[in-house]
This record gives C-alpha cells, structure tokens and sequence, in this order.
C-alpha cells in the first residue's frame, strides 16, 4: 500500500508531535463530525423531554374519554393528531406514552447489561468450569427465539409493566453475557494482563483495572445496539395485551386498541407506531454511530 | 469431518434437555394453579385433589418432569385443557401454517438482503452504499407489527387489492397452492421479511467489503481473472459468515411471526399461543413452544454444519 509509506513520512517526527487525545476526546470529536448521530441524539432527546415534561406540554388529558369524540381526523382544530376510539386526545397520548415506551426499551437492556455483563467478565475471567456452567446454561436460553421467549414468559406471567419488565430483562442477559465473555477472553490472554499478573497484582485489581477498562467499551456498543430491539419486542407485548395494562397511555397498547379502527381511521391507527419506529430508528442510528466514533468491532 | 459432525450432534443433547427443562418449568412459574382455568367453581378439596392426580400435579417435580418428558418423546404433548384435543393435534397444522408463512418470508428477505448487501458492498463507500446502508437501517429498525398494519391500510383499505386476514377464502385454515391463498401469503410475508432482510444486507454488506480488502483480491485481480469468476471467490469467503446469520435469521423469524400473524388473523403459532395465553391453556403454550424452541435448536445444528462444510477452519477450533 503505497499511502501508509506517504503517512509515514508525513507523521511528525517524536517531539514535535501535537497534544495527544484522549479515547473519549477522540470519540467526542468524531460524533460532533456526524450529523446522522447528533440529529438521532437530538430527536431522542426531544422524544425523552417531552415525556418527561409530558404533563406541561399535552395540550389536553390524556385519560379523558369522549363518546362524541371518537376517532377524530388527524388535523382536527381542537385534536390536531385526531382522537383514538374512545375520544381521547391522540397527541397527548402519543406525548405521556413516550414515558412507558421509552422506559420498557430502556430498562430491561440497562438489567440485562449489568447482570449479563457481569456474569459474562466473570465466566470470562475464570475460564474453566466456571464459564463452562456460566455459558452452557445461557446456550440453553440462546436456543429460544427472543420474541418467543419474551412472549411465552410475559404469556405465563400474566400482563403487567414488572413482568414485562422481567421477561425482556432475561431475553437480553443472555446475548450480553456471550459479548462480555467473548470479549474478556480475549483481553486476558493479553500480554499485558500477563504481565500484570507476572508482577503479583491480585486478580480483582487485574479485573477492575485492566479487563474492566478494556471490555466496558465493546459491552456497551452492543448494549446500545439492543434497545431499539427492546423497544419494538416491548411495545410488540403490549400490542398483544401482554404488556402495559389499559387504559395506561403506551404507544404498542394504542396501536393494539387503534388497530379495530384501522378501517375507520386509518391515519390514526397507524401514528402510535410512527412513535415507536422513530424512536427504534434513531436508536439505531445512534448505536452505529457510536460503533463507528469508538470503532468496535462486536 | 465425521468427528466433528458427531460432536456438535451431540452437544445438542444437552441443549435441547434444558429447552424441555424450561419448557416444563413454564407451567409452573405461572402464578396460580396451574388447573384453574378447568376446575369448577367452588370445588371442593376432593375434586381438587381428583384433578391434580388425574393430570399428575400431585408427584414431585422430577417425577413430573421425567413422566412429562417420557411422554413428549413419545410424542404425547397432553391434552388441551379448553378443547379436550391431544396438543400436538392443535399445534401441527399451526406450525405448517406458519412456516409457510416463514418460507415466504425467508424467500422475499433472504434475496432482498443479500441483493441489497453485494450492491452495497461492492460499491462501499459511495453514494449508492449510503443509500442502501439506511434502508437496511430502517427494515432493522421498523416494528414488523405495525408496518403490516401500514401495509394494510396501503393494500387493503385504501387500494383494495389485496386481503388483509386470514390464510384463503372464507377464512380456511388450510393453504392451497393456488392464486387466492398466495394473494392472502404476500402482506404478512412482507411484513416479515423486513427485519432479516435489513440484518441480512447489513451482514452481507459487511463481510464482502471485509473480503475485498484482502491481499488475495489483488492478486485475482492482477491476474486478469474476468470480473465473474472473481465474484465467485467474493462469495465462497462470504459465505460461512453470511449462512451463520441467515439460519440464525430462519429461526427468529419463526418465533417472530407471532405478532405479523395476530395482525393478519394468520392462522399459525402465534395465533395459537396468543389464544392459549388469554384462556390460559398452559400445556397448548407449552407445547408449541417446546415445538418451536426445538425447531430452533435444530436449524442452529444444521447451520453449523453447513457452515463447517464451507469452512473447514471451524471443525479445528
């Protein structure tokens, strides 16, 4: 490759070589040079804002049912995104529903990441039997595809936000745990965790200090890269009764309750899962845009 | 070869036990008794105990768990506790319906992804991969369940062309090979085939770029090899790495049809157990889910081995 000998000569000679970066400045320089990212950061924040703040911005109240209402038009003067089946004010829907969605895409892979990942450094770090019982019991929950697993135990739970909650939390441990000790097999047999062990350095300050700094990268990049898949799984239970429960405002449940008026209103059914797809998309938008700013390869 | 074809054979064993592990515990980790959707009101503590023998809750677990298994390999499912039928009855047909649905789905995904992904990583960099790269980004990112809702509103609602329930005419559950069961086939698998064909461009797009880079591309090149023959060396390196994510694909697809089919009334495993969890017939959800749990850990088997057939670096790892 004739350009690497090009860089080569034109790198500054040792001394006169300009500040070095950090990794962080060097991933926050490279996000500010992408605009996909910064506008998915920027329309996820506005999502998260708006459902935080969703009490002063919903121009109306989001559980206040109508009969004379229903099924409004998108574009009606007083509901400007129209009205659902039972006359409530689609737009503040949309807003106050953003507070469970965001929150069912968010949390079970946050769980997930902490208890997969934990478990996956130490299989990882131990090697031998322990990972051995560690990885072959997460095969078995491999053998199950996610939206079957996460639907049979929300199924046999029974609806609700926790149980929701906790069969998507043990759809993710898994996968993450399989990263994490990918990832932390490799860096232990690293020359310089031998090396550290070489000088008598303890394995828990091995762990924190070399393995820790070193996987937390690759771990996160592919954590990011399973809350847009939370999100759609989590409205995709709530679509099928088997999430949030009524008459909770949570844009899978609307689209559940909406979709007998598809008929009828069709704009307005399909505008809960406009919500759910920007959201999915900017998280993923955001996710490679991390991928390539840290360059992982996962 | 042979060595290694036996080995990873084996190390199913020990998953496709611990798939029935969870399967069985299933039932057990519902909340309640597990015979409350048939016991009568009111019951009294003999007709309690009656029923918990007659469908062996009465044992220890193992003791279940060893006479349940028994009967599973048997084929002996149980039976249905709403409609009295053996389970395995209500979930095969169920299972047919919805691979078929997968097949088609796999069809229109597997030729858009990988179509979509040699464009791109042929062209990596451009313009063109841009464009192919974001679409690949949205059918990852799209709620299959709502784009077959969008789908319907296009097709069905506005345009009138195409239906938007069932399987065929008069709501038939049984798929002909004819014009009006394959009009009712294409917005479900549509529907369906966005998600791996966006995962399956993007893998593809990926491993070719990677394989281009490599020295002996430039040698091929150098050479004179006509472009043709070059692609074919293109896909046999691409191959093990994109045949990994497709049969991983083909099985989530599978368990993934479940909200594509309660948007289309399609009559197969996902309406099947979206009905047994609202009538909480436990041993229909348990066994179509061992069924498709069981599917999987099959296809992932049959995947290694292929792939091991194409590359014969794994065998030695």
């Amino acid at each position: 490759m004739p350009n690497l000998a090009l860089d080569d000569l034109r790198a500054p000679p040792t001394g006169l070589r300009p500040r070095s970066r950090s990794f962080w400045q060097t991933v926050g320089r490279r996000l500010a040079r992408d605009p996909v990212t910064l506008t998915c950061a920027a329309v996820l924040l506005l999502i998260l804002l708006a459902a935080i703040f969703a009490p002063l911005i919903a121009p109306h109240d989001p559980y206040r049912t109508s009969m004379a209402r229903r099924l409004l038009a998108v574009g009606d003067h007083r509901h400007w995104l129209g009205t659902d089946e039972l006359g409530r004010d689609l737009l503040s829907r949309l807003i106050y529903g953003g507070r469970m969605s965001l929150f069912m895409g968010f949390m079970p892979v946050v769980l997930a990441t902490i208890i997969g990942g934990t478990l996956g450094v130490i299989a990882g770090y131990a090697g031998g039997a322990l990972n051995m019982a560690i990885m072959r019991l997460f095969d078995i929950f491999y053998a199950f595809p996610s939206v079957l697993l996460a639907v049979a135990i929300s199924g046999v739970l029974g609806a609700g936000l926790v149980n929701s909650l906790v069969s998507l939390t043990l759809v993710f441990i898994p996968p993450v745990a399989r990263v994490a000790e990918s990832v932390t097999t490799q860096i232990r047999n690293q020359d310089y965790v031998e090396a550290a062990r070489a000088t008598g350095a303890a394995s828990w300050r091995i762990v924190t200090g070399h393995v820790l700094s070193n996987v937390t990268g690759p771990i996160l990049i592919y954590a990011s890269s399973l809350i847009s898949v939370s999100i759609v799984i989590a409205s995709g239970l709530s679509f099928l009764g088997l999430g949030v429960v009524p008459p909770e405002p949570e844009w899978g449940l609307m689209l559940n309750t909406l979709r007998q008026a598809i008929y009828i209103a069709p704009l307005n059914a399909i505008l809960p899962g406009v919500m759910i797809f920007i959201t999915s998309m900017c998280s993923n938008l955001i996710s490679d845009g991390l991928r390539g700013a840290m360059d992982v390869k996962v | 070869m042979l060595t290694y074809f036996l080995r990873r054979a084996l190390y199913t064993v020990p998953i496709a036990l611990g798939v029935s592990i969870v399967c069985f515990a299933l039932i057990h980790l519902a909340p309640g008794d597990p015979l409350s959707a048939v016991m009568p009101e009111g019951a009294s503590q003999e007709v309690v105990a009656e029923l918990r023998a007659a469908y062996g809750f009465d044992k220890s677990l193992p003791v279940q768990y060893l006479t349940w298994l028994r009967r599973v390999l048997t084929g002996d499912f149980g039976y249905s506790i709403m409609t009295r039928r053996p389970v395995l009855g209500e979930v095969a047909p169920a299972v047919v319906n919805s691979l078929i649905l997968a097949a088609a789905a796999i069809l229109i995904g597997f030729l858009t992804g990988l179509m979509l992904g040699l464009i791109a990583g042929y062209n990596n960099g451009t313009m063109l991969d841009r464009v192919v790269t974001s679409v690949a980004v949205t059918g990852v990112s799209v709620p299959h369940y709502w784009l077959g809702m969008v789908l319907i509103v296009i097709f069905a609602v506005n345009l009138g062309a195409l239906p938007a329930m069932g399987m065929g005419t008069s709501g038939s559950a049984d798929f002909a090979m004819d014009w009006e069961s394959l009009r009712h086939l294409i917005l479900p698998a549509i529907s369906l085939s966005v998600i791996p064909a966006g995962i399956i461009a993007r893998s593809v797009r990926g491993t070719v770029a990677e394989v281009r880079k490599q020295d002996f591309m430039q040698t091929l090149y150098a050479k004179g090899l006509p472009p043709r023959r070059i692609f074919v060396h293109v896909i046999k390196n691409a191959a093990p790495t994109v045949l990994a994510i497709m049969g991983l694909q083909l099985a989530q697809l599978l368990g993934g049809s479940i909200l594509v089919e309660t948007v289309f009334s399609w009559p197969g495993t996902g309406l099947l157990l979206n009905t047994a969890i609202f009538t909480r017939d436990l041993p229909i959800l348990q066994g179509t889910i061992l069924v498709l749990a069981m599917f999987f850990v099959f296809t992932n088997l049959i995947v290694d081995l292929i792939q091991s057939a194409f590359d014969p670096r794994i065998k030695r790892s």
